[in-house]
């Protein structure tokens, strides 16, 4: 059976899994801070809100005209080389894109969803869909779009990179690195002192050919050493501005997750999710919960959007929040959408997921691979991994 | 007359004050009148019986009151004031707390986070407080705490607090639902079918309780109940419903030999 396979595994470079496979989850973090707005919002309303992805647009938006605002121009910045940002700057922007995108989150609901909540929930859902795709065209006509622009990289104080080694290449391989290149040096000094007694590179005599032979063979020699030291080696190369988004995407879970199982709003709000009427009929005021789910959940999304807008550097157009919003809506309900702990961990597999198609060589299909997932969650586990499957009460 | 001057004796010495008036309340769902003009007085301090055959418009009763419904015409009177209309968590602010004739708890969250959902209405944080860990908020936490614990002592529930509420028992649920409904502080508490599905003993002991919340916590009760006994035993006054209609109101020995009532329990046949 091995054998069958062997060529299916033979394309693959272990030695930059560990590098894929950290790309993944850092990339995972912000699906599930997308994933979240989902969930929350499903759990209270039983409502998929797909302009979800938009407001993540939005928010990296804001991102992008505050640091404008702040100087941060293509041009100025060329004007202006010693203009850097500070951790201000990033909690600045951060602080913007969540209450922006808070405020839209909440705006959106009022405006339409509420309408819609006791009509048949299929209205909702057209709505939703209808909202998303309002934003995405009727953005164009005031959001700067053509041609994209990104947010520069000069806010982003936090540069460089971090190197974690996991395994460094075997001794016998590093002394035969060394001793190759000893050889190289060698073999080079020995055809350098005889370059002046030729009367060119090109036109060697006998003993300068030899000498340049011996100097190729050893460079080769060296070469293939180098070569086999480095697949020995295995590393992981992260740039410390997204190991900063990765721990702060963390610390706002955690923070979500205290102020839901912990206080008393949150308390409302599982019990809104669990029974929307009965939560109303002990004095809870839904709309309230509601009107905060929203603001919650969009601002995650800000958060999400701001992080990989400023980290990540990619360029920002009005559709900017459908790909990523598309692949959060499946981690939501890979991890169980209206479960907060499914929405964390079905982010951390979509990155993997599309981290390890890409490693597979198939980074064409990275976008295809969250589909494919939300076909087979849909088919095998309908209620997502920490989800229950809701039976219909008839 | 006598009925209203025997309470007033009965009460602590002051005057009854009138807590609940339904004023010819009626809704109309299509062509079905579920509840029609229907008019009766709880004064406060009342440990009052609603009772009725299947599908005689109870709940709905309990509906209208609690704003589920808003009556098709006709007034729902509490303390003096109008409510008709008003959202359910606004009555539930002015008041008025009920419980469910089917369940309906918070099942994923435990007994204890269930009383507190419901002591979380008379919380005086304003909610971005909630956010954060400030003193008042942390104490408060705690003073709700306690609330639903001596709550759930007073229900029997004590050593389940920490359950998930879908976990309990079936009468263990009915009385989370009642301490649940104790939480919210009302002056009038409306049980739906409290002792549905328990064993004589258990019904016993929810005599006690309902009785405790009346005495102990000063609350007027309104409750819906089928088992007779339950009912004659607990209450002072019975207003019965038939299709809608109500058919008789008065003390359980009156209610028991009242022809009517008879008749809507047991047929047309049993009154020749």
């Amino acid at each position: 059976m091995i054998g069958e396979w062997t060529p299916l595994i033979a394309g693959l470079e272990f030695s930059i899994l560990p590098q894929q496979l950290a790309n993944g989850i850092l990339l995972g973090s912000i699906y599930a801070l997308i994933a979240l707005g989902y969930t929350m919002v499903y759990g209270v309303l039983r409502l998929i809100n797909f302009a979800h992805g938009e407001v993540f647009m939005l928010g990296a938006y804001t991102a992008l005209l505050v640091s404008w605002k702040l100087g941060f121009t293509q041009e100025n910045v060329a004007q202006h080389p010693d203009i850097n940002g500070s951790i201000l700057t990033l909690v600045l922007l951060l602080f913007c894109s969540m209450a922006v995108c808070g405020i839209v989150g909440v705006v959106i609901e009022l405006l339409a969803y509420r309408p819609m909540r006791n009509q048949p929930r299929i209205a909702a859902l057209i709505t939703a869909i209808g909202v998303s795709l309002f934003l995405q065209y009727s953005g164009q006509l005031f959001l700067p779009n053509s041609p994209p622009p990104s947010i520069n990289q000069k806010v982003n104080p936090i540069q460089g990179a971090t190197n974690i080694p996991l395994r460094k290449a075997s001794a016998e391989t590093l002394n035969n690195v060394s001793t190759t290149t000893a050889a190289y040096e060698a073999a080079k000094a020995a055809f350098d002192a005889q370059l002046p007694n030729e009367e060119s590179r090109f036109q060697l005599s006998p003993t300068g050919q030899a000498l340049k032979e011996t100097m190729d063979e050893a460079n080769r020699a060296r070469t293939d050493a180098e070569a086999t030291a480095n697949s020995e080696r295995v590393e992981i190369i992260l740039p410390n501005g997204q190991i900063v988004m990765f721990f702060s995407a963390i610390a706002l879970m955690v923070g979500l997750h205290f102020l839901v199982n912990h206080t008393k709003i949150g308390r409302g709000m599982r019990a809104a999710s669990h029974d929307f009427d009965t939560a109303s009929l002990m004095g809870i005021n839904v709309n309230r919960i509601v009107t905060f789910t929203f603001f919650i959940g969009s601002a995650l999304a800000g958060a999400g959007a701001m992080m990989n807008a400023t980290f990540l550097g990619t360029p920002l157009t009005t559709f900017y929040g459908v790909v990523p919003g598309v692949k959060a809506f499946v981690a939501a309900v890979l991890g169980g959408i209206g479960n907060i702990r499914g929405a964390l961990l079905g982010g951390l597999l979509m990155g993997l997921a599309e981290a390890l198609v890409a490693w597979a060589g198939y980074a064409n299909m990275r976008d295809a691979i969250a589909f494919l997932i939300l076909i087979f969650v849909l088919l095998f586990k309908p209620g997502g991994l920490l989800g229950s499957a809701a039976v219909e009460k008839v | 007359m006598a009925l209203v001057q025997e309470q007033e004796i009965a009460g602590d010495g002051c005057v009854s004050e009138t807590i609940l008036e339904l004023k010819e309340a009626t809704i109309k769902f299509g062509g079905l009148t579920a509840v029609n003009k229907v008019s009766f007085v709880l004064n406060r301090g009342d440990l009052f019986g609603l009772i009725g055959p299947n599908g005689a418009g109870k709940t709905t009763c309990f509906n209208l009151i609690t704003g589920v419904y808003r009556p098709t015409s006709g007034d729902i009177e509490f303390k003096g004031k109008v409510i008709n209309g008003f959202a359910p968590n606004k009555i539930a602010t002015l008041g008025i707390c009920r419980t469910f004739q089917n369940i309906r708890l918070f099942g994923a969250l435990s007994a204890r986070e269930n009383v507190m959902v419901g002591a979380n209405l008379r919380s005086k944080t304003v909610m971005p407080s909630s956010f954060w860990l400030l003193p008042p908020v942390i104490r408060e936490t705690d003073e709700m705490r306690a609330k639903a614990e001596h709550l759930l002592e007073v229900v029997g529930l004590k050593e389940d607090m920490s359950t998930r509420s879908a976990d309990l028992s079936y009468g263990e649920q009915r009385r989370l639902e009642i301490a649940r409904a104790m939480a919210t502080d009302p002056e009038l508490i409306l049980l739906d079918e409290p002792a549905a599905g328990m064993n004589p003993l258990e019904k016993e002991t929810l005599q006690k309780v309902v009785r405790r919340i009346r005495d102990e916590f000063s609350m007027t009760v309104l409750l819906i109940e089928h088992d007779m006994r339950f009912v004659m035993g607990l209450c002072e006054r019975i207003v019965v419903l038939d299709h809608g209609e109500e058919i008789a109101q008065g003390p359980p020995e009156s209610i028991r030999s009242n022809p009517k009532v008879i008749e809507a329990y047991l047929g047309e046949a049993a009154t020749h």
